[in-house]
């Protein structure tokens, strides 16, 4: 049992980290706040002052907003269903017997480690790109016209390129989960006969709730910020402006801080809900 | 001590003092492109002859721009000597962030900088950076497929022409696009081509008075005419394209013309990069018939010093070096003329040695025909070809561009995208404060 001298020891060797990590989040987070209610302007002399929530109504109201804000669900949608459903799948394939297992597995695993700028890059001039890309000579091979990826189906294409870099996470994650099923189980739903369909529906895919979770959690996390991939690709045009991108284009391109700050607000309440939503909705799943 | 020992030490301490008053170390931000990377490594000239040192710091363009733009306003004072362009200076100029560069000494001949060049980088006829190299854009034509079309380049033609040229030039079947011009979202990618093509069809981006002009015909016209020719005779998926996609394209023999920046003349003349090295042709940038303007731009990387530095003096020798006559002597010494920074100064076109470079004269030309103060047929209040310098430019353009991206994708009409662009830019210039 810890004494009282133990316990103001411990507070007090504690007490630096704890400070640091207060400064680490509450500094930028503070700052962000302060920014968004003065006018602030880098290149017309800095701060002009405070204009209470003026940045806050500009923001919502630039014909812009809503767009980013469904552009940014649709990212965040659109990758979470084909991770999760290519996922299971995946790692159930993965989960057999097979020949070169060991490779595979790392093969599959591999896109996770490539960094977004290099794989956006990758996918833009060596397979979408219209004349030269790998997919315009397949489809001119089958004698159809090439498609424009980025331009024509440009949101499509974001959620692809993202989908396929954040798969071998979703698969990692279905994959160990599915190893700790218990044999047994399956085999003995086996002989009494079950078909493998229900099989999967009653026992593998409850197995998965929590794995499933998970991955749906911390992917959303991320995936709310997705910048790079569409810096690199479309540059925010043809509807793929997210909210992340429309923060940067009005804090670095338009040199507003103060109204970026209030996107950057904005941001943070609508991760919050999301995760507060997700929380609610899948989060019981934690608990079971 | 006697009074002489006295008097002499005195002396040398006060010499010894004043040689350390002079010996600087200068901090210099810098954009990673080849002619300032070769400048980095010819600095021991510059130490040689001043005694100063010289601490680089390298950066990629756009993160140059944001940290020196972020250390300027912010009063940082981390850098002696900064590398910006043609839309900052006339701004920080105006902000009174730079040093005024009016005091060069007779030698550095200041009144051999090119007028375009010393007009985009001055602030009401002062001079804020010193141009270390420029450059317009121009046409670059494949002389082979021109000949094989039965058509001649005119040395400046038409909008009218290079639309009949690129079609005759089209072979679809064979990957061959009669044109290839920047589609890509941005300011200074699309926003910019598509910014010169409409001032050379009469068009600007303000009146006077700071209103937006989408909604006047010339607007229309430019960009009915770019959209209708790019799907004519544009590569697939041009929306995206911006410089390196196009000069790829080029370099790969799928383009018949190109216009872009003359800086992009030397990579598609080389036989290493481009398979079509031998059969490049050069003219100006074209305009629309009966309209004065043509289709090109200017730009500078340029080196300028933040107002309140204390090594003010050691800086203004470094620009003096690093754009001067001798600088130039010293490259071509070095690496030979191909490679000296270009478009920066009047003298160097009139080197005979630095003429034998195919592209020299169209470069020029393409300069001088380039106006900053006076960009467009009708009046602007702003300085600057394919932008306007006023902060709010680049975040407004951007936006601008990918509305006209959605029209080159097929997404929007020409009527939706300056509907939608004329609104946005009043809003964003009502919100600072202009109109």
């Amino acid at each position: 049992m810890a004494t009282q001298h133990s316990r103001s020891a411990a507070r007090l060797m504690m007490a630096p980290a704890v400070v640091l990590l207060l400064g680490w989040m509450l500094v930028p987070l503070i700052m962000t706040l302060t920014f968004s209610f003065k006018q602030y302007l880098p290149l017309r002399g800095g701060d002009l002052g405070w204009v209470g929530f003026d940045n806050y109504v500009r923001f919502v109201s630039s014909s812009a907003f809503w767009p980013s804000v469904v552009a940014t669900l649709t990212i965040v949608g659109g990758v979470l269903i084909i991770t999760v459903v290519l996922g299971i799948l995946l790692a159930i394939l993965l989960n057999q017997p097979m020949w070169g297992q060991g490779i595979v597995r790392i093969l599959v695993i591999a896109p996770f480690f490539v960094m977004p700028t290099v794989s956006a890059l990758v996918w833009k001039n060596m397979f979408m790109d219209p004349v030269n890309g790998l997919f315009a000579h397949l489809w001119k091979f089958f004698g159809a016209e090439p498609v424009a990826w980025l331009s024509e189906a440009s949101m499509p294409s974001i959620v692809m390129i993202v989908s396929w870099q954040w798969l071998p996470f979703a698969t990692l994650i279905l994959l160990t989960a599915i190893q700790s099923l218990d044999s047994e189980q399956l085999e003995a739903a086996e002989m009494d006969g079950a078909p493998p369909i229900k099989r999967f529906g009653y026992i593998i895919l409850p197995h998965l709730g929590r794995a499933i979770t998970i991955v749906i959690l911390i992917q959303t996390i991320f995936l709310l910020a997705v910048f790079a991939e569409i810096f690199v690709t479309t540059g925010g045009a043809f509807g793929t402006r997210t909210l992340t991108y429309l923060i940067y284009q009005r804090v670095l391109e338009s040199q507003n801080v103060g109204l970026g700050s209030a996107g950057g607000v904005y941001a943070i309440i609508l991760a919050n809900i999301v995760a507060i939503f997700l929380m609610r909705i899948v989060g019981k799943n934690l608990d079971a | 001590m006697s009074r002489i020992t006295t008097l002499c030490t005195a002396t040398a301490m006060a010499l010894v003092m004043s040689g350390g008053a002079f010996a600087e170390n200068l901090v210099i931000a810098t954009v990673n492109n080849g002619d300032m990377i070769r400048m980095q490594g010819l600095t021991q000239d510059f130490t040689d002859k001043t005694g100063h040192t010289v601490e680089w710091v390298t950066l990629e363009e756009n993160v140059l721009r944001q940290r020196v733009t972020t250390d300027i306003a912010a009063k940082g004072g981390s850098f002696d000597i900064m590398t910006i362009g043609m839309y900052e200076t006339p701004i920080w100029g105006a902000n009174g962030w730079l040093v005024p560069l009016d005091d060069f000494s007779a030698e550095y001949d200041v009144d051999d900088i090119l007028p375009a060049m010393r007009g985009g980088l001055s602030h009401d006829g002062t001079l804020y950076a010193a141009p270390f190299y420029g450059e317009s854009s121009m046409i670059m034509y494949r002389t082979d497929l021109m000949e094989a079309a039965g058509l001649e380049m005119p040395t400046a033609p038409t909008w009218q022409f290079i639309r009949e040229a690129a079609a005759a030039m089209t072979d679809r079947d064979a990957d061959i696009n009669g044109i290839c011009l920047r589609g890509k979202a941005g300011w200074g990618e699309g926003g910019a081509f598509i910014t010169v093509t409409a001032n050379s069809f009469g068009a600007r981006w303000f009146d006077e008075e700071w209103n937006a002009q989408f909604d006047q015909p010339e607007w229309k016209e430019a960009l009915t005419f770019f959209t209708e020719m790019m799907s004519e005779s544009g590569p697939t998926g041009y929306a995206t394209n911006g410089f390196n996609e196009n000069l790829n394209l080029f370099q790969q023999g799928k383009c018949g013309m190109w216009i872009d920046a003359t800086v992009a003349a030397s990579f598609v003349t080389n036989p290493n990069d481009s398979t079509v090295a031998d059969s490049v042709g050069f003219a100006l940038a074209p305009n629309a018939e009966g309209v004065e303007k043509r289709a090109n731009w200017l730009w500078a990387w340029a080196l300028a010093i933040p107002a309140g530095t204390q090594k003010e003096d050691a800086a203004k020798e470094f620009i003096e070096w690093a754009t001067s006559k001798e600088y130039i002597e010293l490259v071509a010494a070095n690496e030979g003329w191909a490679n000296v920074p270009p478009g920066a100064r009047t003298s160097l076109y009139e080197n005979p040695n630095y003429k034998e470079v195919p592209f020299a004269q169209m470069t020029l030309d393409s300069i001088l025909a380039a106006d900053p103060s006076n960009p467009t047929v009708k009046p602007v209040p702003y300085v600057g070809i394919q932008f306007a310098a006023i902060p709010e430019f680049a975040g407004i353009a951007t936006e601008v561009s990918q509305e006209f991206s959605a029209v080159y994708a097929g997404q929007q009409t020409v009527e939706e995208a300056l509907a939608k662009a004329q609104a946005l830019t009043n809003d964003a210039m009502e919100a600072a404060g202009y109109r």
